[in-house]
């Protein structure tokens, strides 16, 4: 249980969803949640987004899948996924039941498969949905679309058409213009914008000459990206008016209070659950303890300020 | 059930070998003891420092009564240099334990070892020899063997084989192994050892396990970085379905 002697409230309203902390566990990271439900206290979390899903699942990528580098990871999983029935039938009860939303995260190869996947889940009990047009890795997993804000547009038109579930839009830091690419999913429909996933990145094995991935370029995440990353968040809080999710390398509760004063409703926690499996849980206590030490009550009172 | 994560506290950290190290730690009692063929997350620097994953690491041994949990392991780069350098008092952070397991079959097996890869095959012999089965160890090595009198504990058979030819058999440790002999061979080593020691259980009709390395992430399932296909072309995540599974399903 959280302790009671912290005046901090870290509730938010995330798309009319209320979540009991501002901390969410990046898609990708964390599996369905299960995995983690020994070691983070899921009271501190505000929701989980799960693992990407696409309509009919997908192997995922071939060869190397995982490569270091400084303060970062470079992952080329390729949306390796169950498909959606079963993250509905098999995933989604227990998901549930651990506290926290969940969050549904959705790619698609084809805006039709797209649109039978936001169909399923709008079905569900899941919480939020959030609609993965960016993923590197997978060359029509989403990307395709993350690109261009004409194509982002459309996509994201026909999902919102589908579903009444609060859809928030996960950007790409490859997008053409951020801002642009922002203001065109808020113009579409999406309920809120979450950014960033993975930039797009390589890596060379100069003992075989030959790029590491078999994919050529895979996405890079972690402490690496997040300064590039806080500032699109920024950018794109400065030019929306729907809420924005800000992830991209968070490690710490000073690192989630950067991307909450760039004007984030919530932040997300990927990479960093690697390294240290309570990531999570520390960055929503850290910043409980923050606002005690400061005397902020709620994090209205902050989100923004350096906007 | 899944893993936990927590800090253990250093007893020893001692050298073994050129390369290789044993670190025992204190297993708090309010987690779960290990099975062999499991591993642990190991991380013996802070979350922000190099490398940003933790390294994953098999039980060498786990002893009830003290509750010391061993890791053998080889300095390969700047994860077991860390690892190396931890003296006794020190924390470690582990996440686990992880994985499936060997299973304890059989009458009369084998316990077949490359490298590195015979740190998990000491508490498998331990438990296969407490369980009553007859266990003989097969052991491979480079140039210097190591742990040799632990694996001969309980009047277990060592053979071991050397590629210098400095100790034992000068060559592969494949070519100590009579499959027929045994009822079940368990295997972890380099994946061309293992794959070669499988296909020669196999074609003796031996019933054989193999223990599967790869890199990873989370350890928990989690991040699908971990993902093998196997022969049929099934997708298995090692850290979870693994990382011990039957020859067949790798070097059928
Ligand atoms: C389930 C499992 C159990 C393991 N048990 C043990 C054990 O009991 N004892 C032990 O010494 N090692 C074990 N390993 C291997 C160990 O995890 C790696 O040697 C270690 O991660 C290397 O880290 P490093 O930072 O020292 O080296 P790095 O700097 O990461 O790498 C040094 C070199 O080793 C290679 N390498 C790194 N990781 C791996 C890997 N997972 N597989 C193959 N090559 C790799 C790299 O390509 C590089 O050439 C196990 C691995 C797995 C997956
Ligand atoms: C191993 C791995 C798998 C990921 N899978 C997904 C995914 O399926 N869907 C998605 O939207 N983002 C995925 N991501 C991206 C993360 O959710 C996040 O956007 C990105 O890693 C940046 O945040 P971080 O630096 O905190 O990790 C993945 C990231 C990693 C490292
Ligand atoms: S290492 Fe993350 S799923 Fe296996």
């Amino acid at each position: 249980m959280r302790e009671v002697y912290s005046l901090a409230d870290l509730h938010v309203t995330l798309c009319g969803v209320p979540l009991q902390s501002p901390v969410i566990a990046a898609s990708g990271t964390f599996g369905f949640g299960q995995e983690f439900s020994r070691i983070v206290d899921m009271h501190w979390l505000g929701a989980i987004s799960g693992k990407g899903l696409t309509l009919e699942g997908k192997a995922g990528n071939e060869g190397e899948r995982l490569y270091e580098t400084p303060a970062g990871l470079i992952n080329s999983i390729g949306l390796q996924n169950p498909g959606v029935r079963h993250f509905i039938e098999q995933e989604l009860p227990a998901m549930k039941r651990l506290g926290p939303a969940a969050m549904a995260n959705l790619g698609g190869s084809t805006i039709d498969t797209y649109e039978e996947g936001a169909r399923l889940l709008d079905a569900t009990d899941v919480d939020l949905i959030e609609l993965n047009i960016s993923c590197p890795n997978v060359k029509a997993g989403g990307i395709a679309y993350g690109i261009r804000a004409e194509s982002a547009k459309e996509v994201v038109s026909r999902v919102r058409a589908c579903t009444k579930k609060p859809l928030v839009v996960k950007l790409s830091p490859n997008a053409e213009n951020i801002t642009e690419m922002a203001l065109a999913c808020e113009a579409a429909g999406a309920d809120g914008l979450s950014l960033v996933n993975t930039f797009q990145a390589m890596a060379i094995d100069i003992s075989t000459r030959r790029p590491v991935f078999q994919n050529v370029f895979a996405g890079l995440s972690g402490p690496a990206i997040r300064p590039i990353a806080l500032r699109m968040v920024y950018q794109v809080c400065k030019a929306v008016h729907v809420p924005v999710v800000g992830l991209g390398g968070i490690a710490t509760a000073e690192d989630a209070l950067e991307f909450i004063m760039a004007g984030a409703t919530a932040v997300q926690v990927g990479t960093a659950s690697f390294a240290n499996p309570h990531a999570c849980e520390e960055v929503a206590r850290g910043i409980a303890a923050w606002m005690d030490k400061n005397g902020v009550k709620t994090l209205d009172e902050i989100r923004g300020a350096a906007l | 059930m899944p893993a936990q994560n927590f800090e253990a506290s250093v007893l020893v950290n001692s050298q073994q070998a050129a390369d290789i190290f044993l670190l025992t730690v204190y297993l708090p009692p309010q987690y779960d003891k290990p099975k062999a063929g499991q591993f642990y997350m190991l991380r013996a620097w802070r979350a922000d420092e190099p490398p940003l994953l933790s390294r994953p690491i098999s039980v060498h041994h786990y002893e009830e009564g003290t509750r010391a949990l061993s890791f053998l392991y080889q300095v390969k780069g700047n994860g077991t240099q860390k690892l190396a350098a931890l003296k006794q008092g020190d924390t470690v952070q582990l996440t686990g334990p992880a994985g499936n397991g060997f299973p304890i079959e059989g009458r009369h097996v084998a316990v077949v070892g490359g490298g590195i890869g015979t740190a998990p095959l000491f508490y498998l012999a331990e438990q296969l020899t407490a369980a009553g089965v007859q266990t003989e160890c097969l052991l491979g090595f480079r140039d210097e063997p190591y742990r040799l009198a632990h694996f001969a504990r309980g009047g277990r058979n060592v053979r071991v084989a050397t590629d210098t030819g400095s100790y034992g058999h000068h060559g592969f440790v494949t070519e100590l192994l009579e499959p027929a002999q045994y009822d079940v061979v368990y295997i972890c080593g380099p994946e061309p050892m293992m794959r070669a020691t499988a296909k020669k259980c196999l074609a003796a009709g031996v019933k054989c396990y193999v223990s599967m390395e790869r890199k990873m992430a989370c350890g928990l399932g989690a991040c699908l970085g971990c993902t093998c296909k196997t022969e049929k072309g099934e997708l298995v995540c090692i850290c979870k379905e693994g990382p011990v599974f039957e020859g067949g399903v790798f070097f059928g």
